[in-house]
């Protein structure tokens, strides 16, 4: 290394201070947390749109919004919390351990990183706006299908744009999530040596720029029909409204692997672990999660069996989606594999991984019921599948990244967050999340339908246990804000390995890593991995 | 080990990649509609040429009824009426249907009728040779009208196929539409 790079160096080593390091950032760790911090706060937003619904759920009869004003909070409950809380969350996880799991300086495109997080305030900002505006915000639901998006107000083209800017952003993401994987790699870490935090990443950004400018294109055409004068979905001049759910869910399906995917990786780092033996199953893991992501596109319209699709079509996309069963059940016999005879401990990230276990695979179970063609048509636009998606998505991907904060926060700070107050958060977490989302299962089954503010009295019990439930969760993801906040001011200090079953480069790091870490590339060895 | 060359390369084929598949999007359209005539799904009609229609072989042993149904979209003020409820047909024959429609208000208005045949996998073999739809219709303040179709029933449907329904629903032409608002 020349005198010249290194002086560089030492020249990039003074980060800018206040408000120009984190507007300008174009340092991996920096917009790793700025997405988290981002991620937290519209996971408040979305959260206290919930505590709306499921306030206004608490009894029978219209309480404390009118069903417009509910309407908008069902959607855009949706869309922060897909859009705003766990993609972001994940992007940041990405921006923050992929270089360090590689053996990275840094990522490889810093500046369109920082434009990438720098776009999402200005998207929620238009999304969030037009809560506020005459009209009130988007109400049509989240799946945004004509014709009765189109009759949405003034909000119509902020959604829009507001979808637009998402999209653009996170293709940014994986745009660069993939080149650096790719081509930033320290010498021997060879992709059947990545960390399967990575892999899974690498296939997610694949999913991203494979799914998300479809969504863009339908969401254009949605413009352009209301106020351009096209028919794509306009019966009147030819078009069909279907056409739409389609293109929707083409996008969609893939989406909730995009949702669940990182999960699945972070879960294979935590899980090894805390049970002190390599993860079970290694390239079986590679090759699951990539066949989960192949078979993502041919599965869509299992969101759509009720539309009136000829009966070859429901047995092909009934058949294709009980196919994902098979690369998920390998993922999941893997991690009860790993933990089978480890000498396992159960610290708060651990606790957070087996309920992440437990719950996705029950979220999965109700997935397959779902993709039943003629089980749906009971089940279809219930709460059934209310009850499915939240186990998935909030006992699945939440719990994992919630297990992630937990596993690199210490790595973050430097500083071991306070354990007993986790243990509480994840008790609280884990009851509450169950008492609130598994009545609804039964809820769906008895008929009562989904996005609704009013509902028949039979109802009433089980959606007073849910709306407790909901409550008591949404409390106590305050003190998972509060265990940060007392983490990030200090504690005890962290090791660099932080814990004792710990594998990987990022460990080799001192805690927190270094502002630029690996200027000089490790050597990356098979015994890195090894207990 | 940093690759620049790759960084690019990588970046290049990826944006590239992101254009493509915003294009497939859009393609999905033509796709479908494509996909649609293949199958006969969406209720998609059947189409007969006057060279094809004078070879037809008639089963009169078969009989097939036909059902006829109207719908008029949201802000329309017509009133559609089919002037025959169900007509028995034998697959093979030709058969003229009519409808009456009639504008209601004091307003000249543009429709336009979407036809739509279920069952679908009876759809295809329905065939058309002359037909109301798509085109548009201007109807003066009070005006009514007699609308015709033209069609048989194809002698290949499948035998399990007892009876089909035609439907015709009469959307405000978008031409009109914007004149409107």
């Amino acid at each position: 290394m020349s005198s010249q790079t290194i002086a560089d160096h030492d020249h990039h080593d003074h980060k800018p201070v206040g408000i120009k390091r984190w507007l300008f950032s174009t340092n991996h760790k920096d917009i790793g947390t700025m997405y988290l911090v981002f991620a937290l706060i519209m996971f408040f937003i979305g959260g206290s749109m919930a505590m709306v619904i499921r306030a206004e759920l608490f009894q029978p009869g219209l309480q404390f919004v009118d069903p417009q004003f509910y309407n908008s909070m069902v959607t855009v409950h949706a869309l922060v919390m897909i859009f705003g809380a766990v993609m972001p969350a994940g992007v940041g996880l990405a921006n923050w351990m992929i270089p360090i799991m590689i053996g990275a300086p840094d990522m490889a495109l810093p500046r369109m990183n920082n434009m990438s997080f720098w776009i999402l305030p200005f998207a929620f900002a238009l999304l969030l706006g037009t809560l506020f505006i005459d009209g009130g915000g988007p109400a049509g639901g989240w799946t945004m299908y004509p014709p009765l998006v189109l009759q949405t107000g003034k909000a119509f083209p902020y959604l829009i744009f507001a979808v637009h800017f998402l999209g653009v952003s996170s293709i940014m993401g994986a745009i660069n999530i993939i080149a650096t994987v790719f081509n930033m790699r320290a010498p021997g870490m060879t992709l059947m040596r990545l960390p399967l935090f990575v892999w899974t990443w690498v296939i997610t950004a694949f999913l991203l720029i494979a799914s998300m400018p479809v969504l863009a294109g339908a969401v254009t055409m949605l413009l352009t029909d209301k106020y351009f004068g096209t028919s794509f979905f306009n019966a009147a001049g030819g078009g069909d409204p279907v056409l739409f759910q389609h293109i929707f869910w083409f996008f969609g399906h893939p989406e909730v692997y995009i949702l669940i995917l990182p999960a699945f990786g972070i879960i294979s780092q935590i899980i090894p672990t805390f049970a002190r033996k390599p993860l079970f199953g290694y390239a079986s893991m590679v090759y699951a999660t990539a066949s989960i992501a192949i078979l993502s596109f041919f599965v869509w319209a299992h969101h759509m069996f009720t539309v009136g699709l000829p009966i070859t079509g429901e047995l092909f996309f009934m058949y294709a989606t009980m196919l994902i069963a098979v690369p998920t059940g390998v993922k999941v016999f893997n991690w009860v594999a790993t933990m089978w005879k480890g000498a396992m401990t159960f610290e708060a990230p651990m606790l957070f991984a087996i309920a992440f276990v437990i719950l996705f695979t029950i979220g999965g179970f109700s997935g397959l019921m779902l993709g039943i063609t003629p089980v749906d048509f009971q089940y279809h636009d219930t709460y059934f599948v209310v009850a499915h998606f939240h186990y998935v998505l909030l006992t699945g991907a939440v719990f994992a990244l919630m297990a992630s904060a937990y596993y690199w926060l210490p790595k973050w700070t430097g500083y071991m967050y306070d354990e007993k107050l986790a243990k509480i958060h994840f008790w609280l977490s884990a009851i509450a999340s169950n008492v609130l989302f598994f009545p609804q299962h039964f809820l769906g089954l008895a008929g009562m339908p989904r996005r609704i503010p009013d509902y028949s009295v039979q109802f009433a019990d089980f959606n007073m246990i849910s709306s407790l439930g909901g409550f008591a969760y949404g409390i106590s993801q305050l003190l998972f804000v509060y265990i940060v906040i007392k983490c990030v001011l200090g504690g005890k200090k962290a090791t660099s390995q932080v814990w004792e079953g710990a594998r990987g480069l990022e460990w080799t790091l001192s805690s927190p890593p270094p502002f630029h870490s690996f200027t000089k590339p490790p050597k990356v060895t098979k015994a890195l991995m090894d207990y | 080990m940093t690759k620049v060359g790759g960084i690019k390369r990588t970046a290049v084929i990826l944006t590239t990649v992101t254009l493509l598949m915003f294009g497939f999007g859009y393609a999905l359209v033509p796709l479908y509609d494509v996909f649609c005539e293949v199958t006969g799904l969406n209720g998609k009609t059947g189409r007969i040429s006057n060279a094809e229609a004078s070879k037809l072989v008639v089963d009169n042993q078969r009989f097939i009824t036909i059902q006829f149904d109207s719908n008029i979209n949201g802000n329309l003020a017509w009133k559609l009426k089919a002037d025959q409820n169900i007509l028995k047909v034998n697959p093979g024959k030709f058969y003229v249907a009519t409808y009456t429609v009639e504008n209601m208000i004091n307003e000249e208005i543009v429709g336009q009728a979407i036809p739509s045949v279920s069952p679908q996998i009876a759809s295809l073999y329905f065939k058309k040779s002359d037909c109301f739809c798509f085109r548009n219709q201007v109807l003066k303040p009070g005006e009514k009208k007699k609308l015709t179709v033209r069609f048989e029933v194809d002698k290949d449907i499948p035998k399990d196929v007892e009876s089909l329904t035609l439907s015709y629903t009469f959307f405000r032409a978008l031409k009109d539409n914007k004149k409107a608002s």
